[in-house]
């Protein structure tokens, strides 16, 4: 999947502009909110987020069945549809996986793994890039093209490569450890090392046009360390576009979740995420079970659509020549 | 600027050693490349034997050093699955992958750039606001599920398109194959195509939209509106001009990871491109090929991001200062 | 005489057809999960692979749709001097798709070659068997011992030529570390019924039938196109729209799918390949599990227990949607004659739990299990029904399914039989026990000296004993006892593995094409006409 987005595109070339107020206090601005409350789209999509969210944080309590309890759950159950199709199981809501695991239980619980992987994931990538794009506009010099350089070869590696070398190092180095207990972690840091360097490039790109503006200059006659500079002046200012890739990203890294586990490196079917249901059903498409691909796929259609019209919203909204 | 073109060259020097240097230390992790060579009845001396013979029992340094040896000859060795050349099975993926990405991206921007045109312009109306729902399809589904929806709807139920390969390809001189010029070789385009654009279509759509409202916005545009110019000259003649320097950009980087990336879509459509040799490389620990197909296309990166660089610092004069110090 | 131009008359009316009338042509379209990937025979002891070889090259002797042996480019052979020599007529004016004439110096030849460094066939022959040209179309073997399975496997050695071996510099099998391409990685030239045309590893190949073949061909196709397509869904999507006429395999789940539709249905049968579960019972403590100082798998009670707790039946109908013989034995029904003998205990959790609470595991206990997700038909799902079984059971399984390359590299010799518990599939190459039994039962050192692949390391000096008696007995009936005694005392009395089934072929075949389908799952398209 690739990687760069608009914002990227729009940071490098520094189309330039006014120097922003910080962003958080443009978050807490009342215009803010009234264009949030304008928009219906933006409210609709704010909810659906916002109920999938609990329905993810809530799984335990609200899913009638553990899927992730193998003692649970009965292969004699098993390629159920939903309940009411003629064919279908009272006991199961929306049918049953090859496993004869509730659907529905697997969803919930499969949306909460997903969104821990993906928010776990995209906020480590922006902290690795934030950083760095921070360090290699600002010190610029050498400092900068390594930095960047870094990014070029980060580009090189598909995001599957680097979960086989992630996998792969982490079973070099807990010897014994099962793909259930590995998995987890490996995806989370296979998300962060893929999706950094946008925003690296992005932040790197705004701190370049922001360092040779005069409050800036004026804080360094001061004699600020330069990481208070950065952390203190700079970044307020750079940081806003990340909070939208953010948003984009949280869908992506969803997606790239379920990608993975196509390519055989997600999470185990015994203990499945979104992104493995939908690859489960994935080989059910022909033969007729569609409803095993088709409630995780509407699910994370749902999840991403939602995300990333919160983003365009955030985007425009946060966009002073919009205004 | 030429010792800015030159420093940079040195650099991507360094950044193909890299990429070698981490695809090496990685492979020892994949799997064990003898498993696939032999049979599992192969008694445990003759593994031996054959662990031996890869040089695989030598540190990893040497291993790596044998190896830039020779890839600095352009001999990136013999793969381990099918006994020729990589060179070879790389070149003749090649020209299936390069046709795929080139009619991917045009795709892309045919179709994306009209409907960011229009969804700025006519921002409130509803066509504006199904387009981009619709084409937030193309990043809220994985890859290898709209692959097979495509497959289900176009091949299996309406028999319209094929489900796979690259149909009739004509042969080119030594090293091109190409499927422009057979009917069935265009068809087979259409869905791998779609498949691999429709997120890319998406980027651009969003790219196109945003610039254009800010651009609509500014005061030249204004000024333009002033002096009386019609509308469809200023929509086309100044605005669209001017969005059109960051799209070409991020085109172009896309272009890159359209190739690195078009894996999955060659998986699922059993495209013969430089993806699929790649992915069962991978599947088959054959080292050599994954080797070559990661340099090559870190030296794909390293060109487009270096020609990049070099536009940035012709188009935007305020760079320049940036690029000497660096 | 007679007979070749008879043979050369009926080749060019064949050819006076195709001139005439173009639309005759019968093209067969093809698809396999994986890759053909080298032409060389020698390089690659796998079966599809094999089965494509069998297109272009023969062997001295074939197997028929039944798995018959039957004679091939040998006529006919005998068995000279209680067993220790062979003797084998070779075929007369059999030439090479070059033109060259086949005689005794290539099969002299071919024996020296698919024991060569690089070779992944050198089982085929034993080393010590000596091959003898007596006159042209006369070779003897020479063994120092009677070997009544000599020739089992010599439907997949395939004949080279040697001039033009020698002549293309591919007098050996490429080996993998090779620094050079090989010609026959890349070219064929055997006797056989089909002429490669083009070859692109891992893309295409293209046969045409060979005009001067000579025996009388039992297909009708002008020509034959391979296509790998490693998608399920993209194979069965491919059959469904008609673009090919023959894939494997077709995923389970889809079979009701495919008989469905207009134009192509599911031809199943047996396998040979034996789908079952091992045990670590050598360790005195197992890697990955919760019980220390002591392993579990070395208490017989917890074998018996596991294998009392899984259901087999549950397994055949829902994981294998039906395509699926449950086993009690390590060895397909078909290639052992007494097989019936052996009955598969009916699932019996309560007695499992029973089992487990006076081996003292009555709490249960905890232990990892290894699996293959892209090997066998539906290995993950089958490992993950077990594991659901044995969590009943009180057995909670942390399973770790990987993709075969890490999978094998984990499990075997190699990597030092990293496992506890695993799922393994097996067929004899040779079609016979002895092989299942030196694989698998005999006693194995930490290298993997012994039965190899006997990843948990199963050993019992009666079954030792057993297996050597087995091996020089020529007497088949003798012999058969043997091997009941052997699988009862491996099976019956020690539970040393859970054999769970023989899974089946699934094969997708257009409905204008007819196919012969073997229990090895060789694909041999010279025995295919199109409608």
């Amino acid at each position: 999947m690739p990687y760069v987005t608009q914002e990227e595109a729009k940071a490098s070339p520094p189309t330039v502009a006014t120097p922003a107020p910080g962003w958080f206090a443009r978050v807490m601005d009342h215009d803010l909110m009234a264009s949030f409350l304008a928009s219906r789209v933006t409210v609709l999509a704010a909810l659906v987020t916002l109920a999938l969210a609990v329905l993810a944080l809530f799984a335990p309590l609200i899913a009638p069945y553990n899927p992730f309890d193998p003692a649970e759950v009965f292969l004699i159950d098993s390629l159920n549809p939903p309940r009411w199709l003629p064919a279908g199981d009272a006991r199961f809501l929306l049918g049953t996986d090859d496993q004869g695991r509730d659907l529905f239980s697997a969803i919930l619980y499969g949306l909460r793994v997903s969104l821990i992987i993906g928010v776990l994931g995209v906020l480590m990538a922006a902290a690795i890039g934030i950083t760095l794009g921070l360090v290699a506009g600002y010190v610029g010099g050498r400092v900068d093209a390594v930095i960047m350089r870094i990014a070029d070869v980060q580009l090189t590696f598909p995001a599957i490569l680097i979960a086989l070398l992630v996998d792969g190092v982490v079973h070099a180095l807990l010897k014994g450890a099962s793909r259930e207990d590995t998995a987890f972690g490996v995806l989370v840091f296979s998300i962060g090392l893929s999706f950094w360097v946008q925003y690296a490039r992005t932040i790197r790109g705004s701190t370049l046009v922001e360092k040779n503006k005069d409050y800036i200059q004026a804080a360094r006659l001061v004699g600020l360390p330069p990481i208070v500079i950065m952390a203190r002046h700079v970044l307020p200012n750079v940081i806003g576009p990340v909070l939208v890739i953010l948003t984009i990203n949280l869908g992506l890294a969803v997606i790239t979740e379920a990608t993975l586990s196509f390519l055989g490196v997600g999470l185990p079917p015994t203990q499945p995420s979104l992104g493995t249901l939908i690859r489960i059903g994935n080989d059910y498409l022909f033969s007729g079970e569609w409803w095993i691909v088709a409630f995780p796929g509407l699910t994370l259609a749902a999840l991403v659509l939602a995300v990333n019209l919160l983003g365009d919203w955030l985007r425009d909204a946060l966009n002073p020549k919009l205004r | 600027m030429l010792a800015f073109i030159i420093r940079r060259l040195v650099q991507s020097i360094g950044v193909l050693l890299a990429v070698a240097f981490i695809a090496f230390a990685m492979f020892r992790f994949v799997g064990d490349p003898v498993n696939q060579i032999v049979s599992i009845e192969a008694s445990a001396e003759e593994r031996a034997q054959i662990r031996e013979s890869l040089g695989l029992n030598d540190p990893f340094v040497v291993q790596f050093a044998r190896y830039v040896g020779r890839a600095a000859k352009l001999d990136f060795g013999i793969s381990y699955q099918f006994r020729q050349p990589v060179t070879k099975l790389l070149g003749e993926r090649m020209p299936a992958t390069l046709e795929l990405a080139f009619v991917s991206a045009v795709f892309a921007l045919v179709v994306g750039i009209p409907m960011g045109v229009y969804t700025a312009l006519r921002r409130d109306s509803w066509l504006a606001k199904l387009f981009q729902a619709v084409s937030l399809v193309g990043v809220s589904l994985p890859t290898f599920l709209i692959g097979i929806l495509l497959i289900y709807v176009f091949a299996v139920t309406l028999g319209w398109l094929p489900s796979f390969g690259r149909g009739e390809v004509v042969r080119l001189g030594d090293w091109w194959t190409t499927g422009f010029l057979t009917t069935s070789g265009l068809r087979a385009l259409i869905l791998p195509s779609i498949t691999l654009g429709l997120f890319q279509m998406t980027l651009i759509m969003r790219l196109v939209r945003a610039e254009m409202l800010e651009v609509l916005r500014t005061d030249y545009i204004k000024f333009a509106r002033a002096r009386g110019l019609t509308r469809r000259a200023i929509n086309f003649g100044h605005a669209l001009k001017n969005t059109l320097v960051p799209v070409i950009t991020i085109t172009g980087l896309q272009l890159g990871s359209i190739i690195a990336f078009a894996i999955i879509t060659e998986t699922v459509f059993q495209w013969p491109g430089m993806g699929v040799l790649f992915l069962q490389a991978v599947q088959n620990v054959d080292i050599p090929i994954m080797a070559a197909y990661l340099l090559l296309i870190a030296f794909l990166f390293v060109v487009i991001n270096l020609a990049v660089d070099l536009l940035y610092a012709v188009v935007d004069p305020r760079l320049k200062v940036t690029v000497r110090a660096a | 005489m007679l007979k070749f131009v008879r043979g050369a008359a009926v080749a060019s009316f064949a050819g006076l057809l195709l001139a005439s009338a173009p639309l005759q042509a019968k093209t067969l379209r093809f698809a396999f999960q994986g890759d053909y990937k080298s032409l060389d025979p020698y390089t690659l002891n796998e079966t599809f692979t094999l089965g494509m070889h069998a297109a272009a090259y023969e062997g001295l002797t074939k197997r028929d749709p039944e798995l018959k042996i039957i004679p091939g480019l040998a006529e006919r052979w005998e068995v000279l001097e209680d067993g220790k020599r062979w003797r084998f007529y070779l075929r007369q004016g059999v030439k090479f798709h070059n033109g060259n004439d086949f005689n005794a110096d290539d099969v002299l030849f071919s024996a020296d070659r698919v024991r060569a460094d690089g070779s992944d066939l050198k089982t085929r022959i034993p080393p010590e068997a000596k091959f003898v040209k007596v006159d042209d179309y006369t070779v003897d073997v020479e063994l120092p011992a009677p070997n009544p399975i000599l020739h089992y496997e010599w439907d997949t050695w395939y004949i080279m030529d040697k001039e033009w071996s020698e002549a293309n510099n591919a007098g050996k099998p490429t080996p993998a570390a090779a620094t050079t391409p090989s010609h026959a990685a890349l070219n064929a030239n055997g006797t056989g019924p089909f002429v490669v045309e083009s070859h692109q590893p891992g893309v295409k190949t293209v046969w045409k039938p060979n005009a001067g073949w000579w025996d009388k061909p039992q297909h009708n196709l002008t020509e034959a196109i391979f296509t790998p397509i490693a998608s399920d869904a993209t194979r069965v999507a491919a059959l469904l729209s008609g673009e090919v006429d023959w894939i494997d395999p077709v995923p389970l789940q889809d079979v009701d799918r495919v008989n469905a539709s207009a134009n192509a249905s599911v031809m199943q049968g047996p396998e040979l390949r034996t789908i079952f579960l091992g045990f670590d019972q050598y360790r005195d403590e197992l890697l990955y599990s919760n019980v220390k100082g002591k392993n579990p798998f070395k208490d017989k009670r917890v074998r018996e227990a596991v294998y009392k707790a899984i259901d087999i039946e549950a397994i055949k109908d829902k994981v294998m949607r039906g395509a699926a013989t449950p086993t009690a034995l390590m060895i397909s029904p078909l290639l052992f004659d007494l097989s019936e003998d052996f009955k598969r205990p009916a699932a019996d959790p309560e007695g499992a739990k029973k089992l487990l609470a006076e081996a003292g595991y009555g709490e249960g206990f905890e232990v990892g299990m290894d699996c293959p997700n892209d090997r066998y038909v539906n290995d993950e799902r089958i490992c993950q029904a077990v594991v659901g079984m044995l969590a009943r059971v009180g057995i909670k399984v942390n399973l770790n399914a990987q993709p075969k390359a890490k999978y094998f590299a984990k499990v075997l010799a190699a990597g030092g039989y990293d496992t506890s518990f695993y799922l393994l599939g097996w067929t004899p190459g040779s079609f016979d026990s002895y092989n299942v039994l030196a694989n698998m039962y005999r006693c194995r050192d930490e290298k993997g000296n012994g039965g190899n692949n006997n990843l948990g390391n199963y050993c019992n000096p009666k079954m030792e004993e057993l297996i050597k008696q087995v091996l020089g007995e020529t007497d088949t009936a003798k012999r058969n006892e043997l091997i009941k005694e052997a699988y009862t005392l491996g099976q019956v009395e020690d539970w040393g593995y859970v054999p769970l089934h023989q899974q089946a072929l699934a094969w997708g075949v257009a409905k204008n094409t007819k196919v012969v389908q073997r229990a090895d799952n060789q694909f041999l398209f010279y025995w295919v006409t199109k409608e």
